[in-house]
C-alpha cells in the first residue's frame, strides 16, 4: 500500500504518521507539500496534527483552503479513504468533508493524556480489525477537540452509524462524548486522538496500530 | 580623529547621564570612552550597554563559573557556544541548555514563559540540533499570594502555547511554591536535541567577503532594551516594563527549525547564531569575535515590521525567531529559496570584513564603527565582594510525629511542594514525535527515545532544592548536581553532563554574592566526584523585588543515556515485588525538611549532608543492578523522605504496599541523601550484590493490594492519590 501524508506548514504529527505507516505498511508514504496541486498515486491519504499556519484563525481553517486540499477532495469523491487526525480531523470539518465543528475544549485548556476510546463500528476501511464495542488507549493531544454537532446531526450519525470512536467518559466537551466521525461512504475517518502515536509498545501501546492495519488489508482487497 | 567624530551619526549626544539610564556605571562609561576613543553614537551607547548588560556579558558571576568542571571525555562542545553537545555514540551527539526567561515572565507571564521556550529551542537547532525534548523548571511565590494564580495560569498555558505548537515534547520538570518568589518567579526552560557528530554547527565567523544573511521574522520595536531590563532588579512599577517583554510566535519558529536544518543538511553555512537577548547586536559581535574579523552590516536591508526604525532600534530589538547565518559565497540562492518554501524572510544585510570593526550603515549615514574585540574583552568583569553564608543552627528539638504516620503522609502530600503537578503537565504536549518512552509523573527522569530507529534513548531531569541552598549554599549546590545525577541513576541511565540555571539575587550585596559562590562551590565538588561537567548554562542574577531577594536557586538540568529504553525503569509498583532501600541510611535528618515546614511550620537547622562518595556507589549500584534487569520500579528518596517515596510508587500504578518501618519521623520524612528504593522479584540476588560492593540494603516491605499499610495501620491509595491530585486543580479553581 502507497500512502500520502500532506504536510502543512505548522503540522507538526506529520513524522508521527510517516513512522506508524512505515511501521505497518514497510514503505515509507509520499509527503505532499500544501502548495501541491497535484497529489501523488495513493491508497490513502492523511491529514497528520499540529497548528496548520498556527491556528490564529478558527483551527483548520485557512488549511481548508490550501491548492492541495482540492486534490484532496476529488480523491475522496473517487473513494480514496481519508484520514484526518487532530488538525487534520479540523481540516476536513473546515472542508466540509466532514459535518459539525470542532471547538475549543470544554475546560478551556491544552489537555495531552492517554485516553480510552470505545470502538463504535468496525464498518469501515479504517476500523475493520476492531470488534465494535471495545475499549482501547491512546494518546490525545489538544486544545480544540470538543465536537459539535446540533441534535439531528448527532441523530443522523448515529443512525447511519457513522461515529467511529467515543471517549469513554467526558473528555473535552464533546457532544455525546464523540471522538470520531466517519463520512457517508465510511471512507473518510476524522479523529481527535492520535492512533499514529500507538504504534509501538515501547512508546504508548498498541492500541491505533490496527487502524492502519485494517487500512492496509482494505486496501489489498 | 575629528574626521572620524564627525563620520559617526549620532541622533542625540551620549554623556554620562544617558550612559546611567543605559544601566552602565559611570567607570563602564569612562571604559567605553577609551575604546571608542571619541564621542560614542547612540547606536553604540545602545551597543555597549547591552553587550556589558550582566545578562550578555556575565560581568558578575564569569570569574565564579570557571571554578565549574566543564570538560569529559564524551564532551563535544562546553560553555561558550550557543548549547552544549556531548557524544553519545554512533555519530550522534546530544546538544542541550537551559535558560531563564524570570524577569519577563513577571512582568508579563503567557508571552514571557513562551518567549523563552522559543529562546532556548533555537538556541538548540542553532547548533544543527533536531530538539527532541523540552523540559521546564519553574518557581512560584506563596500559593496564596494574589499574583500566584495568575502566573502559574499565564506561565503554562505560554509553555504549552509555544511547545505544543512547534511539535516538541514537553516531558517533565519541576514546580514550586515558596514566598520567597512572591516577587520574582522563576522561568527555566530546557530544550534536549540531537544532533550528528560531523554536522554540529558554531558561530565563529569565517571567510572575508562572505555574506551575512539574515532570516526568520521580521524585526519590530518589542524586547527592546530586554536584556538591560533583564539585569536590574525590579521595584514597583515592573509592569511598566511590560514593552521590553517580546512576543513570540511558535508556528513562524516551528518554519524556522524546518528551514534551517533543511538548509544545514546543505553545504551552503558557515557559521550560524540565534538573535536572543541583545538581539542583532549580540549575534553580530559575538560571531565576529569569535571569528576574529570584522562585521558590516546595511540595516536598511533588515526585514522590519514597522516604519521608521532607527539603526538603535534595530540593533536593540528582541523581535523572536529571527536567525544570523554566515553563507559560503555563491550559497545564497539556494539559500533563498529555501527560506521562501517555508515562508519566512530572508536578506543578504552585510559581508565579513578583515577590519576587526563592527560598521553600521543606514540610508548612505555611518551610525556605528567599533572595535569588536575590546568591546567582548575588555567588557567589565567584576569580582565581587562576598560573604560566606553563616553556617545553620542545629534544630532545637526532636520534632516527633504529632499524629499517626499514615495522617501525616496524607497531610504531607497534598501540600504544595508535593501535590501532583498534573495539572500543568496535561496542558502539554508530552507525546509529539512519538518516542516518549517515560513521561511526566512515571519516572524520576523523563525517558525519550533518541529516534524510530533505534531504541538508544536519552533520560533527562530538572532538579534543584533552594531551601537547602539557603541555609547551606555549598550543600545546596552539592545536592542539586547529586540529586539530577541520582534521577538520571534511578530509571538506569549514565548520567553524562549538566546544563545549570543559576538563579539569584543582586550580586552586589555581598551576601547574595556569597550564595552564589557557595553553591558553585558545591556544585563543583560533586560535578568532579560524580563525574558529571557542566556543558552549558546561564546566569539571572537581580532577581530581587524592593530588597527581597529570591532563595538561591541553582537549577540543573542532567542528561543521560540508556542503551536500550526497554531496560528504563518507572517508578510505578507492581504486585509482588520486594522493596529494598539502598544507601547508606543516615541520621534521620529533619533540618529543612518539608516535614520540618509543612507538619511544625518551622523552615530552621542545616539541610542534609552530601557524602559524594557514598552517593556515586550507590547510584552505580543502582544503575549496574537496573541494567541487569532486575529492577521493576525505581525511585529516589527525595523531597518528603521515604514514605512519601513510597506513596508516590504506589500512587504512579495503584498497587499498594505493607511496609515494615518504625513510626518514627527522622525514619519516615527525614531527607538523607542519596537513597534509592527498589522493588525487584529478586530481592536475594540484588541484595547478595549490594553485600559485594558494599552498599547498604534494607528491606522495607512488599508491593501487594491497593492499600498502603504501615504495621496495623493502612490507608487505600486511592485515597492518598486522591490527595495528591486535589491540591493543584483546587488552588487553580479559587477553592483554597
Amino acid at each position: 500500500m502507497q500512502a500520502a501524508v500532506v504536510v502543512f506548514p505548522g503540522s507538526n504529527r506529520d513524522r508521527d504518521a510517516v513512522r506508524a505507516l512505515t511501521l505497518v505498511t514497510g514503505r515509507a508514504p509520499h509527503t505532499v507539500w500544501h502548495h501541491s496541486t497535484e497529489l501523488p498515486k495513493a491508497d490513502l491519504i492523511v491529514l497528520p496534527g499540529g497548528f496548520s499556519h498556527g491556528d490564529y484563525l478558527r483551527c483548520g481553517a485557512m488549511a481548508a483552503h490550501s491548492p492541495v486540499m482540492r486534490e484532496v477532495r476529488a480523491a475522496a469523491e473517487r473513494g480514496i479513504p481519508v484520514l484526518g487526525v487532530c488538525n487534520g480531523f479540523q481540516i476536513l470539518v473546515e472542508a466540509h468533508l466532514l459535518p459539525g465543528a470542532l471547538l475549543r475544549n470544554a475546560a478551556l485548556k491544552f489537555s495531552c493524556k492517554r485516553v480510552t476510546l470505545r470502538v463504535e463500528t468496525s464498518n469501515s476501511p479504517f476500523l475493520r480489525r476492531y470488534n465494535a464495542g471495545e475499549t482501547i488507549t491512546i494518546p490525545s493531544a489538544h486544545g480544540e477537540g470538543n465536537y459539535f454537532a446540533p441534535p439531528d446531526l448527532v441523530k443522523r450519525l448515529e443512525d447511519e452509524d457513522r461515529v467511529a470512536f467515543r471517549y469513554t467518559y467526558e473528555h473535552n466537551g464533546s457532544v455525546k462524548d464523540i471522538a470520531g466521525i466517519l463520512s457517508e461512504n465510511r471512507r473518510v475517518l476524522g479523529m481527535m486522538p492520535h492512533p499514529e502515536d500507538a504504534v509501538e509498545e515501547l512508546t504508548g501501546g498498541i492500541d491505533g496500530k490496527r487502524l492502519f492495519e485494517s487500512i492496509v488489508e482494505a486496501v489489498a482487497q | 580623529m575629528s574626521q572620524v567624530l564627525s563620520r559617526v551619526h549620532s541622533e542625540r549626544a551620549v554623556d554620562l547621564e544617558l550612559a546611567r539610564e543605559h544601566n552602565l556605571s559611570t567607570d563602564e562609561y569612562e571604559r567605553m570612552l577609551r575604546i571608542v576613543g571619541r564621542a560614542p553614537s547612540l547606536t553604540e551607547l545602545g551597543i555597549f550597554s547591552a553587550m556589558w548588560s550582566e545578562h550578555c556579558s556575565y560581568k558578575s558571576s564569569r570569574v565564579w563559573l570557571k571554578k565549574l568542571p566543564t570538560e569529559g571525555p564524551r564532551v563535544i562542545q562546553g560553555p561558550g557556544e550557543n548549547a552544549g553537545v556531548v557524544d553519545i555514540g554512533d555519530g550522534q551527539a546530544v546538544v542541550f541548555k537551559m535558560e531563564s526567561h524570570n524577569h519577563p515572565s513577571f512582568i508579563e507571564p503567557y508571552q514571557g514563559a513562551a518567549t523563552g521556550v522559543g529562546g532556548i529551542l533555537r538556541d538548540v537547532f542553532t547548533m544543527g540540533a533536531r530538539p527532541i525534548a523540552n523540559m521546564n523548571a519553574l518557581r512560584f511565590g506563596d500559593p496564596n499570594h494574589p499574583k500566584t494564580k495568575h502566573l502559574v495560569s499565564g506561565v503554562v498555558a505560554g509553555i504549552g502555547g509555544y511547545g505544543n505548537s512547534v511539535g516538541v515534547p514537553t516531558v517533565g520538570g519541576e514546580t514550586e511554591f515558596h514566598a520567597g518568589y512572591n516577587g520574582n518567579i522563576l522561568v527555566n526552560a530546557m530544550t534536549v536535541g540531537v544532533a550528528q557528530t560531523d554536522r554540529i554547527f558554531y558561530s565563529a565567523a569565517a571567510g572575508l567577503g562572505n555574506p551575512v544573511v539574515y532570516v526568520g521574522s521580521k524585526t519590530g520595536r518589542d524586547g527592546i532594551r530586554g536584556a538591560v531590563m533583564a539585569s536590574a532588579e525590579f521595584s514597583g512599577d515592573s509592569e511598566a516594563k511590560r514593552p521590553t517583554v517580546q512576543v513570540g510566535d511558535p508556528f513562524t519558529e516551528k518554519l524556522l527549525i524546518e528551514a534551517c536544518l533543511e538548509l544545514m543538511a546543505t553545504d551552503a553555512i558557515v557559521s550560524i547564531q540565534d538573535m536572543g537577548a541583545a538581539g542583532l547586536t549580540s549575534s553580530s559581535v559575538e560571531m565576529a569575535d569569535k571569528g576574529g574579523l570584522g562585521m558590516e552590516l546595511d540595516l536598511g536591508r533588515v526585514p522590519q515590521r514597522e516604519r521608521g526604525m532607527t539603526p538603535y532600534e534595530i540593533m536593540l530589538s528582541e523581535s523572536q525567531e529571527r536567525m544570523l547565518i554566515i553563507l559560503k559565497p555563491g550559497r545564497e540562492q539556494l539559500a533563498e529559496a529555501i527560506f521562501h518554501k517555508w515562508e519566512l524572510d530572508f536578506a543578504v544585510i552585510g559581508k565579513l570584513t578583515d577590519t576587526g570593526r563592527l560598521v553600521l550603515r543606514m540610508n548612505d549615514k555611518l551610525y556605528a564603527d567599533l572595535p569588536v574585540r575590546p568591546l567582548v574583552d575588555e567588557a567589565p568583569k567584576y569580582e565581587r565582594p562576598w560573604e560566606r553564608t553563616p553556617a545553620p543552627s542545629p534544630l532545637d528539638a526532636a520534632y516527633d510525629l504529632p499524629s499517626p504516620a499514615l495522617d501525616v503522609l496524607k497531610t504531607m502530600i497534598g501540600t504544595a511542594d508535593l501535590a501532583s503537578k498534573r495539572w500543568i503537565w496535561e496542558q502539554y504536549d508530552s507525546l509529539v514525535r512519538g518516542d516518549t518512552v517515560f513521561g511526566p509523573g512515571q519516572s524520576d527522569a523523563a525517558v525519550v527515545r533518541v529516534d524510530q530507529t533505534t531504541s538508544k534513548a536519552l533520560a533527562i531531569t530538572t532538579d534543584c532544592t533552594p531551601r537547602y541552598c539557603v541555609a547551606d549554599p555549598v550543600q545546596g549546590g552539592r545536592q542539586a548536581v547529586a540529586e539530577a545525577w541520582r534521577n538520571l541513576s534511578a530509571v538506569g541511565a549514565l548520567p553524562l553532563a549538566i546544563t545549570d540555571n543559576m538563579n539569584f539575587g543582586n550580586p552586589e550585596k555581598p551576601r547574595i554574592m556569597g550564595q552564589f559562590a557557595g553553591c558553585i562551590e558545591g556544585m563543583a565538588e560533586a560535578c568532579r566526584v560524580l563525574d558529571f561537567p557542566v556543558v552549558s548554562g546561564n546566569v539571572s542574577l537581580y532577581n530581587e523585588t524592593d530588597g527581597e531577594p529570591i532563595l538561591p536557586t541553582p537549577a540543573i538540568g542532567g542528561v543521560g543515556l540508556l542503551a536500550d529504553a526497554h531496560r528504563a525503569v518507572g517508578l510505578a509498583l507492581r504486585d509482588g515485588l520486594t522493596l529494598l532501600l539502598v544507601g547508606e541510611p543516615g541520621t534521620g535528618h529533619l533540618g529543612r525538611t518539608l516535614y520540618l515546614r509543612e507538619i511544625h511550620g518551622k523552615e530552621a537547622g542545616p539541610p542534609p549532608p552530601v557524602d559524594l562518595a557514598a552517593e556515586r556507589r550507590a547510584g552505580d549500584f543502582v544503575r549496574g543492578q537496573i541494567q541487569a534487569g532486575r529492577i521493576q520500579a525505581s525511585h529516589d528518596v527525595g523531597g518528603g523522605g521515604l514514605l512519601v517515596a513510597v506513596a508516590e510508587m504506589a500512587m504512579a500504578s495503584g498497587v499498594g504496599a505493607a511496609l515494615e518501618l518504625e513510626e518514627q519521623a527522622g525514619l519516615l520524612f527525614g531527607e538523607d541523601q542519596g537513597r534509592y528504593i527498589l522493588g525487584t522479584t529478586d530481592p536475594d540476588a540484588v541484595t547478595r550484590s549490594a553485600e559485594q560492593a558494599k552498599i547498604p540494603v534494607r528491606r522495607i516491605g512488599q508491593s501487594r493490594g491497593s492499600v498502603l499499610a504501615l504495621g496495623t495501620a493502612s490507608i487505600e491509595v486511592a485515597a492518598l492519590k486522591q490527595a495528591n491530585e486535589a491540591w493543584l486543580p483546587a488552588l487553580m479553581a479559587g477553592e483554597i
